[in-house]
């Protein structure tokens, strides 16, 4: 029992509803902690998994607090603590590794001074002391020139370089338990198996114990001994991290796995029905029970408990947990997906295209032109054909949501033409295109609510398209607004529903709801499932896909992950600094011979499997501005090979599976290299 | 950062010429000119004519302007019609009185509103929060003729404590104003740091949220110091704009107070001149007013970008 450093026993957490009834957010939630062990809760967003975190640090959120059981560190109830006691604890016995360290670091100090402040409080070190410690530090989570970073501000650093400070300033304090609360959102991919690399290297390094909190399955996956899962505040299944991730005997767990999309596999990944009970809903019976295909009327009235299989070394809480052992042989499963013909015509030309986002100068102002040498978005070339599915990936800053925003006509091209039906230019001023043609293409976006008016009703939001580009009122409006909302699998009741009433899911099929209700042409996708949970995002891919099967829409799928890319897109290209690197069937793209930067991206997924590590071949360095001259991955790329990469654009190569790469190298000599 | 802040004051110059400009041109506009007001009934004849070679009115508007403006370079405002003495006279003394009221108003009203802004978000919905937001939102609600009115019929009336109005030159003192200003600073600070107190209170309850307030709590960072390192600086920046508004505000006359205390400063030289139709003088004030509040404005600026880290470094990468 001693090798236990924290455990957590029959703990609710909860707020006072405005009703006056107690709602818990944490329902019965224990487990324990020991020395030295990676522990990761995974769980999608309301699940409590955060609050749970936070618990562990003796930390309530306002609005909440504890109903009953307790955090017992070192056998103290750190819930029961005075917080002149919690000061001695927090930082020194126990850390924590924020989300998005970008907001957690504050912005008015400087980073020294931040780790000072952990170091000032929890050791008796001198100044000088310090000092050498704070580069030790720095040095230690391997950021560039310790000496002088200590001198900067948060907002000078990169999201990946702020992330690393995080972690330096947790582990100032020297403390037994790491607290980890989603630490690799929001980063790009590369940065993202960067750092967490580094955390496992300090994991190793230290001894220290970890809690890992995170949605992503591939994080988790890659640095937990042992994975604890989180549904609707209770803890459903909870094991050996290989034996969770590879045959995981909950329902729900089984069905999260399956809708993670996976770069070994083409086709769309199978979705749960349904989303999240909300807190306080379930009275009783199993939480899970709407969404579960295994339930029976059992599950209905009686809630199971968290139970414990000897044999597998696993707590479970399912009444039918015995039919998914042995079946998990199909989680590598995926639904095909139909192709579209190639013979089509092309529907969109981007020919040329550079955008810039540089100010203009006064005289351009007068010219109505735009120099500049070094635009964002540079000589773009893609022909799109009809019914297709073209997807633009990159990590941030690649330029994929500006080429989105200009075919849209959001946003002015510097040069070259985006021509629309029979190369037909349309204008790169949103005012000058006809309105027919606005109607062709339509956007949805990233984030539905922020798209979405907060004041109208879903009746409303549908209208605003169908009145605008079919002049639809009255009887036959609703019939419209009907139909659309059955194409997206949205019941009629749903037409009186404000947006803040529907979950993340349903309001992104309002807005493709929206999207289709003008009977578009082409579809222009932002980053539309990343702000989704998984389950979520499987639903929302598996609905575009049928949608354009039977309506035969081209979209433009703008998304940072490959493995969502991979599940849905006909073909790929591959940006880099708003310049083209690879282009080609999706199928080949995730097949050697590739471009450079493609093989980087690639390698540092995550996947959810223990046994697929990421392979990091070039550093997270961020680039502000593109190369003046010659191939724009020059300064990252682990295969350049002299002075040619730095001075002159690399040629466009066409493989024999038809992809084609800009790169000096020679393609059948790139294909050997990466074999 | 110096091109920015030639830029800044190359900008503001440009807002005086305008401003100038249009006071002129307004004037100009007007019916009558300066001397049928001066004359009135005797406008006429050889007496107008006269008045006219006098003030120099027969040139065309567009070298008047000129020459005025010139002047006024040189820090010269004319001629006041009313007094007939130069402008300079007329004004130095109610600028001191102004700037004697502005400055105890805000060496009073700026740190106490800070601080009760800072309590009442640090003790939000408690009851030192209650008890000052209640007052604060009290005494912003009142308009000021009243409040003042009524501190007048208490302290001065039925207490007798202090003097009711002011009745002193207007060229009195530092020591003979001090004794007099009590009240009108009463008055002005009700209303400046109520409204002041509500802005610092918002600004801190946002910060307090910040994930970075969290992550400080988290570090083991001990309350007090957490308020004083990592929550006020970053709550009290926005808070500079305000401040500066509110300076100008005061600098620039508080009209309502000044007439109800009969306080000889700008802010009854406006409503004066204003009603004699003195307009030289108008066209002064304007021009000093607008100058006060591009100046102040100017000067909030450039500390907001000194305090802001994140501002400063993005200038000096440009």
């Amino acid at each position: 029992m001693n090798d236990i450093i924290e455990s957590v026993k029959n703990l609710s957490i909860g707020f006072n509803s405005q009703k006056g009834k107690q709602i818990s957010i944490l329902r019965n939630v224990s487990t324990n902690i020991k020395k030295g062990e990676t522990v990761g809760i995974v769980g999608e967003s309301g699940s409590g998994k955060s609050t749970l975190a936070l618990a562990m640090m003796g930390y309530i959120k306002q609005g909440l607090f504890p109903l009953k059981g307790e955090c017992l560190f070192k056998s103290e109830d750190l819930l029961k603590m005075s917080s002149r006691q919690l000061e001695k604890i927090r930082g020194r016995k126990i850390a924590m590794i924020p989300q998005n360290a970008g907001q957690a670091l504050t912005p008015n100090l400087k980073i020294g001074y931040q780790i000072d402040e952990a170091l000032k409080l929890h050791t008796d070190l001198n100044k000088t002391e310090r000092d050498k410690k704070i580069s030790e530090l720095l040095n230690k989570v391997r950021l560039p020139s310790p000496e002088t970073m200590a001198f900067r501000y948060p907002h000078e650093l990169s999201g990946g370089q702020q992330q690393r400070v995080a972690v330096a300033m947790a582990l100032a304090g020297k403390p037994d338990l790491l607290l980890l609360d989603e630490p690799t959102t929001g980063l790009d991919v590369t940065t993202q198996a960067h750092v967490l690399e580094l955390l496992r290297f300090i994991a190793k390094d230290t001894g220290t114990s970890m809690i890992y909190v995170s949605h992503d399955l591939g994080a988790i996956a890659q640095v937990s001994d042992r994975i604890v899962v989180m549904y609707a505040g209770e803890i459903v299944l909870e094991g050996p991290a290989r034996k969770i991730l590879k045959e995981p005997i909950h329902p729900y767990t089984y069905g999260l796995l399956k809708s993670i999309p996976k770069l070994s596999l083409a086709g769309l990944p199978a979705s749960m029905p349904g989303s999240q009970p909300q807190p306080g809903s379930i009275n009783e019976g199993c939480s899970f029970y709407d969404r579960c295909n295994l339930a029976t009327d059992n599950c209905k009235k009686n809630s199971p408990d968290l139970e414990h299989i000897k044999e597998l070394d696993t707590n479970v809480r399912c009444f039918n947990y015995k039919e998914l052992i042995n079946q998990n042989n199909n989680l590598q499963t995926s639904i095909t997906k139909k192709s579209n013909n190639s013979e089509a015509n092309e529907v969109l030309k981007l020919k040329d295209v550079s955008i810039s986002y540089a100010k203009q100068k006064f005289f351009d102002q007068l010219l109505n032109k735009i120099s500049d040498q070094n635009p964002t978005v540079k000589d773009i070339n893609i022909d799109i054909k009809k019914g297709e599915t073209i997807a633009l990936v990159g990590e941030s800053g690649s330029g994929k949501s500006t080429i989105l925003k200009s075919i849209a006509g959001l946003l002015k091209t510097k040069d070259g033409q985006i021509k629309f039906e029979n190369d037909r230019i349309l204008s790169s001023d949103l005012k000058m295109r006809n309105p027919n043609d606005l109607r062709a293409i339509q956007l949805i976006f990233q984030n539905p609510d922020e798209s979405l008016n907060p004041n109208h009703t879903v009746e409303q939001i549908l209208s605003q398209p169908l009145k605008l580009y079919f002049n639809l009122s009255g009887e036959e409006l609703k019939k419209n607004i009907i139909d659309l909302l059955k194409k997206v699998r949205l019941g009629e009741f749903y037409m009186s529903r404000y947006p803040r009433q529907l979950s993340g899911g349903e309001k992104q099929r309002v807005a493709v709801a929206r999207a289709f209700a003008a009977k578009p042409d082409i579809i222009l996708c932002d980053e539309v499932t990343s702000a989704l949970d998984v389950s979520v995002q499987a639903a929302v891919l598996n609905l575009l896909q049928q949608l354009k099967e039977d309506l035969g829409t081209t979209y433009v799928f703008v998304s940072h992950d490959l493995a969502v890319v991979r599940a849905i897109s006909d073909r790929v290209a591959v940006l880099y600094q708003g310049r083209l690197c690879e282009i080609g069937p999706s199928q080949n793209v995730y097949k050697f011979p590739s471009h450079p930067y493609t093989e980087v991206l690639l390698g540092a997924v995550l996947e959810p499997d223990p046994d697929i590590k990421p392979k990091l071949v070039a550093e997270d360095i961020v680039e502000e501005k593109p190369p003046e001259k010659g191939c724009s991955f020059q300064g990252r790329c682990p295969r350049k090979i002299g002075d040619i990469c730095n001075s002159e654009v690399p040629p466009w190569q066409i493989g024999e599976n038809g992809n084609a790469i800009r790169c000096h190298i020679n393609i059948e000599e790139l294909a050997s290299l990466q074999q | 950062m110096l091109l920015l802040i030639l830029k800044r004051i190359g900008l503001g110059l440009i807002t005086l010429f305008i401003v100038s400009l249009i006071t002129f041109v307004g004037v100009e506009v007007l019916p009558g000119d300066a001397c049928t007001t001066y004359l009135e009934r005797e406008a006429y004849g050889a007496a107008l004519d006269a008045c006219i070679k006098r003030l120099g009115l027969d040139v065309p508007a567009y070298e008047r302007y000129l020459d005025w403006a010139s002047n006024v370079v040189r820090g010269d405002f004319g001629y006041s019609l009313s007094g007939e003495m130069p402008i300079n006279e007329v004004l130095g003394p109610r600028v001191k009185n102004s700037l004697v009221l502005a400055s105890v108003s805000i060496l009073i009203g700026i740190p106490l509103a800070i601080v009760l802004g800072i309590i009442t978000a640090l003790w939000r919905d408690k009851l030192p929060d209650i008890m000052i937001s209640t007052i604060t939102i009290f005494s912003m609600t009142i308009p000021e003729f009243i409040s003042a009115t009524l501190l007048i019929l208490i302290v001065a009336i039925w207490l007798g404590w202090l003097p009711g109005i002011v009745i002193i030159p207007s060229d009195a003192t530092f020591y003979e104003l001090l004794s007099n200003i009590i009240l009108p600073v009463v008055a002005i600070s009700m209303i400046m740091t109520a409204h002041m107190a509500r802005m610092v209170r918002s600004s801190v309850i946002q910060v307090m949220a910040s994930d970075y307030v969290q992550m400080a709590i988290l570090k083991g960072v001990p309350y007090w110091k957490m308020v004083f390192r990592h929550v006020l600086p970053n709550a009290l920046l926005p808070a500079i704009n305000v401040v500066a508004l509110t300076i100008a505000w005061l600098l620039g006359g508080v009209v309502v107070t000044e007439v109800v205390f009969n306080y000889p400063g700008l802010g009854r030289l406006v409503i004066e001149s204003i009603s004699n139709r003195d307009l030289p003088v108008v066209q002064a004030l304007a021009i000093i007013l607008a100058s006060i509040y591009v100046g102040i404005n100017l000067i909030a600026d450039l500390m907001t970008l000194m305090l802001n880290p994140r501002l400063k470094s993005l200038q000096i990468r440009k």
